[in-house]
């Protein structure tokens, strides 16, 4: 038939050939329909991602080199003005320097601690499906209900967390006055919404490793740890690297949790805990009223997100190709993962 | 392995599994070991870490706010002073609870029905039929999926405001009407579990190309369409970033109502946590549902993409 794709089939399996013209539909109504449903069927997909996902993006480059109000409109042209501007006040620096700190304290201990319970999850265990979905409970509370509820359990006084920690006789912590503290109370609000989410992802990839190799590894007398490390860790390989660059994504435009840490918003008093969406967001819709200055926050953020995604890309490709893995494993991990 | 290829080359490859096997029985590993307690402790502890918030949202609204400011866990027990959190947030002519819970509803299930809807149609074509530009454009819908889409904010709400579409439901919903990983999602789906035989044959029975969609593809796309459309839904739901920006609380959705609830009445914490566990109560209802649904997609969705 011409119209469909043939089974794409392994050379030299003897597909059967199809026939391409036998069902002829001669009535031009037919060809048409044959011809264009197929851009019929992804039009609206492009046609919506145009206007509201692509052209938005586009159109900031033109807002962020313009005077542009919230309330008054559009304005001069100011060229790299509102780069300048936004480079120069130490608020966008410390938002930055926020937000790459939050990131680093959600993103590294939440894969490290949910490849953990994706090996313990792996096990063989009787009601699996209880502890798959107890693990994923987190998923579905939005992540503003997380923020006040770790918002009370990290009360700087009478939180629960600093009652325990006196409990064992260590002092309490600021966890709002303190920037670093801070910045460790947000992150956990982040590994517990997503930790079981990500848990289930290297999971499935666990699963997908050939038993086999845990087999042979046995024959070898390699223990529980040394499996672990010698098969799972590398098997999954593709996987660690998916999950890290998503949370690369999500991570560095941490806004609700942030919003709702205090009753204000935007980052504490100092903006200690201010993010750099936070700072974007006041700019637009705070006191300033600056889309253009906005704007420019937005596109400085999207090449960081872009320039961190493609070294972590490299770096952990890097890791997976030096650490001594032969080819052959890593194209059937790609091909379990991808 | 070594000492496995030895004992096959001078006994034959059986004799060689038996001694795996007897050697795998010593070590005490393998795969297909039931799980030890241990396994079950710190998963136990990982579940307990996981529902102990909700619970403690729980503690907080049946508690005196005048003793949650006193105690770090004012009581163990929930008790039925929730309730009377649950109607003090349901009453308030502030939080407008009822339109905000219409809103959540609304939007999260007309954004989940469209994604759907146009994911699997847009999948459909680029997993089995075929026309110029397929692959380019096929690449360039899995490209956007790295982009993040969010950073375009500042022009979408120019455009809102120029459309009068501020503080109004349609602000919140054209924007997310379509998503590059659901066609990537339906596309993977549909072009491993679609067989070319059936639409060639509701083809040959003279069926229209829209048709064989509406009663060969949709069908068969059914189990992946339904995890797609659970995770919007779950994504919609708890949505707060865009929202925020442009809906007010005289039309809020249920994330809004949150944001209102802390900064009207910051001090009564026990009402705030009333109104947050009424809040994500609705959810909680559909995963104890779907939940076992959202992990297999969880899982299929880490395997394919």
């Amino acid at each position: 038939m011409a119209v469909l794709t043939p089974q794409r089939s392994a050379p030299g399996s003897g597909a059967p050939q199809r026939e391409s013209r036998r069902l002829g539909f001669s009535q031009r109504l037919g060809r048409w329909d044959v011809k264009l449903s197929p851009y019929l069927y992804i039009s609206p997909f492009f046609i919506l991602f145009a206007v509201t996902g692509l052209f938005p993006l586009a159109y900031t480059a033109y807002v962020s080199v313009h005077e542009w109000s919230l309330l008054g409109g559009q304005g001069d042209f100011v060229g790299l003005q509102n780069f300048t501007d936004v480079l120069a006040q130490p608020t966008f620096w410390k938002a930055l320097v926020n937000t790459l700190s939050i990131f680093v304290f959600s993103s590294v201990p939440q894969v490290i601690l949910a490849i953990i319970i994706a090996a313990l999850l792996d096990q063989n265990l009787r009601a699996a499906t209880f502890w798959r979905m107890g693990v994923l409970i987190p998923y579905v509370v939005a992540p503003v209900a997380v923020s006040l509820i770790f918002g009370r359990l990290f009360a700087d006084q009478y939180g629960l967390i600093n009652g325990m920690l006196n409990a064992i006789g260590l002092d309490s912590i600021a966890w709002h006055g303190d920037r670093i503290a801070s910045h460790v109370a947000i992150a956990t609000m982040v590994n517990y919404r997503w930790l079981g989410y990500n848990a289930l992802i290297f999971l499935a990839a666990m699963q997908a490793v050939p038993r086999d190799l845990y087999e042979a590894a046995v024959i070898d007398g390699a223990g529980r740890v040394r499996q672990f490390f010698s098969i799972t860790v590398p098997q999954i390989r593709a996987t660690i690297i998916f999950v890290v660059i998503t949370s690369t994504i999500g991570g560095l435009q941490i806004f609700d949790e942030v919003r709702l840490f205090d009753s204000i918003g935007l980052g504490g008093p100092d903006q200690n805990w201010m993010t750099t969406v936070v700072f974007l967001y006041d700019l637009a819709w705070g006191d300033q009223h600056s889309l253009g200055r906005a704007s420019a926050v937005a596109w400085l953020l999207f090449l960081l997100i872009v320039l961190i995604g493609l070294v972590n890309f490299l770096v952990t490709r890097r890791i997976s190709s030096s650490d001594g893995v032969r080819k052959t494993t890593r194209k059937s991990s790609t091909r379990g993962n991808a | 392995m070594s000492s496995v290829a030895v004992t096959a080359q001078t006994a034959g490859s059986g004799a060689a599994k038996a001694a795996a096997r007897r050697r795998a029985r010593k070590a005490g590993g393998g795969p297909n070991r039931r799980a030890g307690w241990i396994v079950y402790t710190l998963l136990g502890i990982v579940l307990l870490v996981s529902a102990f918030p909700l619970y403690f949202t729980l503690l907080l609204g049946s508690s005196d706010p005048v003793e949650i400011s006193r105690n770090a866990v004012p009581q163990w027990l929930p008790d039925m002073s929730l309730f009377t959190q649950f109607q003090t947030v349901i009453e308030s002519t502030q939080i407008n609870f009822w339109k905000a819970l219409t809103n959540s509803v609304i939007i999260a299930v007309v954004v989940s029905a469209a994604v759907v809807l146009f994911s699997t149609l847009a999948g459909y074509s680029f997993a089995k039929l075929r026309f110029r530009g397929r692959g380019p454009l096929l690449v360039f819908v899995i490209a956007t999926m790295a982009v993040p889409t969010q950073l375009g904010v500042i022009p979408l709400y120019i455009l809102m405001s120029d459309l009068h579409w501020i503080g109004k439901l349609q602000a919140v919903i054209v924007p997310v009407l379509v998503s590059a990983f659901g066609v990537f999602w339906m596309t993977q789906y549909l072009s491993e579990s679609l067989p070319y035989e059936l639409i060639e044959a509701a083809r040959v029975d003279g069926a229209s190309m829209i048709r064989t969609f509406w009663s060969i593809a949709l069908p068969a796309a059914r189990p992946a369409a339904a995890m797609l459309g659970l995770f919007t839904f779950v994504q919609q739901w708890t949505n707060f970033f865009w929202p925020s920006i442009v809906l007010s609380s005289d039309n809020p959705t249920l994330p809004l109502v949150v944001k209102s609830l802390q900064s009207n009445y910051f001090v009564d914490y026990s009402l705030v946590m009333g109104g947050v566990f009424l809040v994500t109560l609705p959810l909680l209802v559909i995963f104890a549902f779907v939940g076992k649904q959202l992990v297999a997609g969880i899982m299929q969705g880490a395997v394919k993409g």
